[in-house]
């Protein structure tokens, strides 16, 4: 089970380019990140806290590979993000930075502020503002176990280092 | 029961007999294709941190065009760090500043039908085109695949797309395409393949299909397929590829497929897509009013070398309307070259257009072409995004290389094919 965190809530097709501006994919991803969703929400980066949640409709993640708009959330402190549906490219990359991408198709009973924690290994959201609790699809075992480890990289730092002590 | 063409190039990449939609897999990658963005300077950290060396330096291409050229310090030092770890790695396939990566990569033979290739980009479907399975990563899983030289996933089911009839003069692949995005959605893919077949298709150039290919992005697919034909082996015979054995990777007649969505190319009208998503796309009577500050020809999905010609075909003999801007990034500097030789570069700057660097350029926000709060681009591009190509209030429009040259004319969006009837005035 997560740490609950509140609830930030966001419509269909939350594109990259709007997690993350091209205009400051050059810079640091500390500035990137003070732009992340301020199209739609202008205020979003300087008021999300650690351990919020990111509460997306369909196609969430929709747009480029850029990985920086996983990363983006992640520097402001989101570690859950719970939607109808994810894009595929985003999908992959938020579990490869540990980040859990969970897809549920009651996110429409979250409001935003709602408290909200998770078990991916059980495929169970918890909304702690209703006391309801909901299914989402479960991770499957290899991406959990990746995820589990901190992502792909510390996935494979464990993977090599087993690979030298076996040989 | 048969196979579709991308659970056979799956089963290939997996050393199984076959693959089933919904089995997780792990796959041999027999190419890597990164870009300056999402390449060296996201992966090297990574393999630092691993201790690690690239799998096979060979089944790796790297292509500068994101920053392309360098704009600003930040830029030129990405670009500086680009070369550097090409050359320490290497990666003797290095095209550095010669076009985007998804024109550049056929267009030097890196592509055959039954390939599993991964890109660093989200529009790595246009690989598709060719008969690859081709799909975008981050750079992360990029990472994990330079490492291992192999990555995991999902069997995609296939979702088949036929396209019969003939298109009418003053349209495009684009105005498909377009159609598609209106029709299913942006989530309409379901990270599935896409598999466009029919006469249209099969009538089309590869250029035309790799537009098809390409915007699969924008449906939300992995993978966008088209069949390898004897067009797919000449274009690959000329670029000095190997075309392998096409009639191995097709679809099987009795293979599975999740849907079918038919297009009557015959009753197509062209399409522009509203601001900000490519799936506000519509027959161009719903725009026609809107005025323009630019007009943009341009990226993997617009600027190719049929695309410029559609362009001076509506522009030969005309001139951008005063007050419009239009502007030209050819796809490559290949591209730049035959619209040099045929005459293609000549009927665009006497309209009036400027020329541009063959790069990402403007599409994507990272070069030259930003838009200002306010103004108003239509574009040969596959995003328009909130944001994307520049302020936040801008509004971009998307239609075919035809629509935007039109519109480029008249100052606001327009029908390219009144233009195309009367012939140059």
């Amino acid at each position: 089970m997560s740490k609950s965190g509140k609830a930030w809530v966001f419509g269909d097709n939350i594109d990259t380019d709007v997690l993350a501006p091209g205009l400051y994919m050059k810079g640091p991803l500390k500035v990137l990140a003070a732009h992340c969703l301020e199209a739609v929400d202008p205020n979003f980066a300087s008021k999300v806290e650690q351990d919020d949640v990111i509460v997306g409709g369909e196609n969430f993640g929709i747009g480029s590979s850029r990985e920086q708009a996983v990363q983006a959330l992640q520097y402001l402190g989101v570690q859950t993000l719970i939607a109808k549906s994810f894009a595929g490219i985003f999908f992959r990359n938020a579990l490869n930075f540990g980040v859990v991408a969970l897809v549920c198709a009651e996110v429409d009973k979250i409001t935003p502020g709602d408290q909200i924690s998770s078990d991916p290994e059980l495929g169970t959201i918890t909304n702690h503002t209703t006391s309801e609790t909901y299914a989402c699809d479960p991770l499957p075992e290899q991406l959990l176990a990746m995820v589990m480890d901190g992502g792909l990289v510390d996935h494979l730092e464990i993977r090599l280092a087993n690979k030298e002590v076996a040989s | 029961m048969g196979s579709t063409l991308a659970e056979k190039i799956i089963a290939k990449a997996s050393g199984r007999d076959s693959a089933s939609p919904g089995e997780f897999v792990t796959c041999a990658v027999d190419l890597a294709m990164m870009h300056d963005s999402g390449g060296p300077r996201r992966v090297e950290p990574i393999l630092n941190r691993l201790g690690a060396k690239v799998w096979d330096p060979d089944k790796v291409v790297l292509i500068t065009d994101h920053f392309v050229p360098p704009v600003d310090a930040m830029s030129a030092a990405i670009l500086d760090m680009t070369r550097k770890w090409a050359d320490a790695n290497g990666i003797s396939n290095f095209h550095d500043m010669q076009g985007i990566c998804h024109v550049v990569l056929p267009e030097r033979g890196h592509l055959s039908p039954g390939m599993f290739v991964v890109g660093g980009d989200s529009h790595s479907p246009t690989g598709g085109a060719f008969g690859s399975f081709m799909f975008g990563v981050g750079a992360t899983d990029m990472a994990g695949v330079l490492v291992t030289g192999e990555t995991w996933i999902k069997t995609p089911a296939t979702i088949r797309v036929e396209i019969d009839g003939e298109l009418g003069s003053g349209l495009s692949a684009k105005d498909i395409i377009l159609h598609l995005c209106a029709r299913i959605g942006m989530g309409g893919g379901e990270y599935q393949v896409i598999e466009y077949s029919g006469e249209t298709v099969t009538a089309m150039s590869m250029t035309e299909r790799m537009t098809l290919s390409n915007m699969a992005a924008e449906l939300g697919a992995q993978a966008g397929l088209i069949a390898a034909d004897a067009k797919t082996t000449a274009y690959i015979e000329a670029a000095g590829g190997n075309p392998g054995d096409p009639a191995q990777w097709q679809g099987d007649a009795d293979a599975t497929y999740l849907r079918t969505h038919k297009v009557d190319a015959s009753a197509l009208l062209p399409h522009v897509a509203a601001p900000h998503s490519p799936a506000n796309s519509a027959p161009i009577d719903d725009h026609s009013t809107i005025a323009i500050d630019q007009a943009y020809i341009g990226a993997c999905t617009g600027a190719k070398l049929e695309d410029l010609q559609m362009a001076a075909a509506v522009l030969k003999g005309r001139q951008v309307a005063k007050g419009t801007h239009l502007l030209i990034a050819p796809a490559s500097t290949r591209v730049t070259a035959a619209a040099a030789a045929d005459g293609t570069l000549a009927s665009l700057t006497a309209a009036g257009a400027i020329l541009m660097p063959s790069g990402c350029g403007a599409c994507a926000g990272y070069g030259a072409g930003i838009l200002a709060e306010d103004e108003v681009c239509i574009s040969s591009t596959a995003r328009n995004f909130q944001g994307r190509m520049g302020a936040v209030s801008s509004k971009v429009y998307l239609g075919s290389p035809y629509t935007v040259a039109a519109s480029a004319v008249a100052g606001k969006i327009i029908d390219p094919r009144e233009f195309l009837q009367r012939g140059a005035s």
